[in-house]
């Protein structure tokens, strides 16, 4: 293991060693103090521990390798990220893994808004509540949420799912409650244990995603034109 | 952008060095806005005593008129310190009054940045650093205070138009973000008796607040129906006599944190403006809720 500390090496330095480094690697992070970008762009096999708290950006675009904060991360965590594992054990703040194409994303506290908007492939799991306009967007992907979902969940939702074992604020247009099928709960369990997550309980979650009426243009609005 | 910090005493020992610990926390913040910064401190107050701060661009000038105009009035019993562009005039609370309306007659390029029992507003044109140097900030005492770093927007760089603003007696307001009805609402406020120094959309923020506490609502009155009438972007911390609120707006897209420990309350933008409090690994540290008014009073 290598430790990486912020008291004696500047952010390019800690990200130009994540970046260049050898596949397995393990590094150790300290002292981040809340840094923006830390640990950005990385596209190989490593694993990366942060002691502390993260600002902006943190794991963004990541590839293949395992990020954990032991701490929170602060707005666009995982932003547009392609594979791998992030996990946090604190809170998240704004848009949780926006755009993310792949690999999974844990969060032991809660999310603030627009967590998972416009996500296309990455699974997402809250352990305790989102934020308004969660899901904005959605494409592909899984948003499991442990807690409760704020105003106007999965708007404009396309074909990704989000799955809620507490209370809903209230659904975004185009955004229903669907039937919980057999087939559905067993990928619930496997986004669960690829997660390496054990305490849940299957029977409380609610599956919700698109209505797709908004799919298709609408013929009686051509009158308006 | 723009930074803003806040710091909320429960102990003598930040108390002690509330300066310190903002001048700290505001300069953290010097990536969000380059442009101005400000600061209020809540001091102690002393009895029936009140404090006018003025600010002048030719201090060395204007303060030495004011001060010797001042002595002419034998009835007024003042003090009076200088803190470069800034002085704090302190004198008898049943004076203030006189002696303002005596400022704004006698010297139209005094600008009057607050008046109170306690509170002291610094801001100038700069970066953080630079400010909290200038007026000394990290030797201040106070149970509480507020600070801003502004990246201008939609007015210009000036003193005025940094903030804090004074939204009355001990009360102020600093703003992240962008207001989208700021004229309307200013025209409006115009015309019920509430005067303007810039073109600042922040200024009406204040103003509007103002207006709705003089007008009677209490404090969290006044920030919900901020809530229903200001459109656009905000988190706004507000600092009173007591202690500070903060309102973000529905969207809540201008970042924020808090964080509690048996010490302190602190506010920032972004977790980096807490790093240097004491213990602050140990705080309960959130994201405040949006179109949530939040206060911590003594």
């Amino acid at each position: 293991m290598t430790i990486l500390d912020f008291n004696k090496l500047s952010l390019r330095d800690i990200n130009k060693t994540l970046q260049g480094s050898d596949k397995n690697s393990f590094f150790s992070i300290r002292n981040p103090k809340g840094s923006h970008a830390l640990a950005v762009g990385i596209n190989k096999q490593i694993t990366v521990k942060v002691v502390g708290s993260v600002g902006y950006y943190c794991a963004g675009m990541n590839k293949f390798s395992d990020i954990k904060v032991e701490g929170s991360a602060g707005p666009g965590l995982g932003e547009n990220m392609m594979s791998g594992n992030i996990h946090v054990t604190g809170d998240v703040s704004q848009y949780a893994g926006a755009s993310g194409h792949g690999g999974s994303i844990l969060v032991e506290g809660n999310a603030s808004s627009r967590c998972g908007i416009s996500m296309k492939g990455v699974d997402i799991i809250v352990k305790g509540n989102v934020g308004h306009m969660s899901a904005f967007m959605a494409q592909k992907g899984n948003l499991v949420i442990f807690g409760n979902a704020g105003h106007a969940l999965g708007d404009s939702i396309y074909e990704a799912n989000i799955y809620v074992a507490g209370e809903v604020a209230s659904l975004g247009a185009d955004c229903i409650e669907k039937k919980m099928t057999k087939k559905h709960l067993s990928k619930l369990e496997n986004i669960l244990s690829n997660a390496n997550v054990s305490d849940y309980n299957l029977d409380t979650f609610r599956r919700f995603g698109s209505a797709r009426s908004l799919y298709n243009f609408n013929v009686d609005n051509a009158k308006i034109y | 952008m723009c930074g803003i910090v806040g710091l909320y005493a429960k102990k003598e020992n930040i108390s002690s060095n509330l300066g310190l610990h903002l001048s700290k926390m505001l300069e953290s913040m010097s990536d969000r806005g380059p442009d101005s910064a400000g600061l209020a401190i809540f001091g102690k107050p002393i009895a029936k005593r009140a404090k006018i701060m003025v600010q002048s661009q030719s201090p060395e000038d204007d303060f030495q008129k004011l001060k010797k105009f001042l002595s002419t009035k034998k009835e007024i019993s003042f003090s009076f310190e200088t803190h470069s562009t800034h002085a704090v005039i302190k004198l008898d609370v049943k004076q203030k009054d006189k002696v303002i309306n005596l400022i704004n007659d006698t010297f139209p390029n005094l600008r009057i940045l607050s008046v109170g029992k306690k509170m002291e507003i610094y801001k100038e044109v700069g970066r953080p650093a630079e400010v909290v140097k200038r007026f000394e900030i990290a030797k201040m005492k106070g149970s509480h205070g507020i600070g801003h770093t502004r990246m201008a927007t939609e007015s210009a760089v000036t003193t005025l138009g940094a903030h804090p603003f004074s939204t009355g007696e001990d009360q102020c307001l600093v703003h992240n973000g962008s207001l989208s009805n700021h004229n309307s609402l200013r025209r409006e406020l115009m015309r019920k008796e509430m005067t303007f120094e810039t073109e600042n959309d922040s200024e009406v923020a204040a103003s509007f607040i103002t207006y709705r506490m003089n007008s009677g609502k209490t404090l969290k009155e006044a920030l919900e129906s901020a809530l229903l009438e200001l459109d656009g972007f905000y988190t706004f911390v507000v600092g009173t006599e007591n202690g500070f609120g903060v309102l973000r707006d529905p969207i809540a897209c201008k970042p924020a944190v808090l964080a509690e420990t048996p010490d302190y309350v602190a506010f920032g933008s972004e977790y980096r403006a807490l790093t240097s409090l004491p213990k602050i690994e140990k705080a309960k540290v959130w994201e405040p809720e949006p179109a949530t008014v939040y206060f911590w009073g003594h």
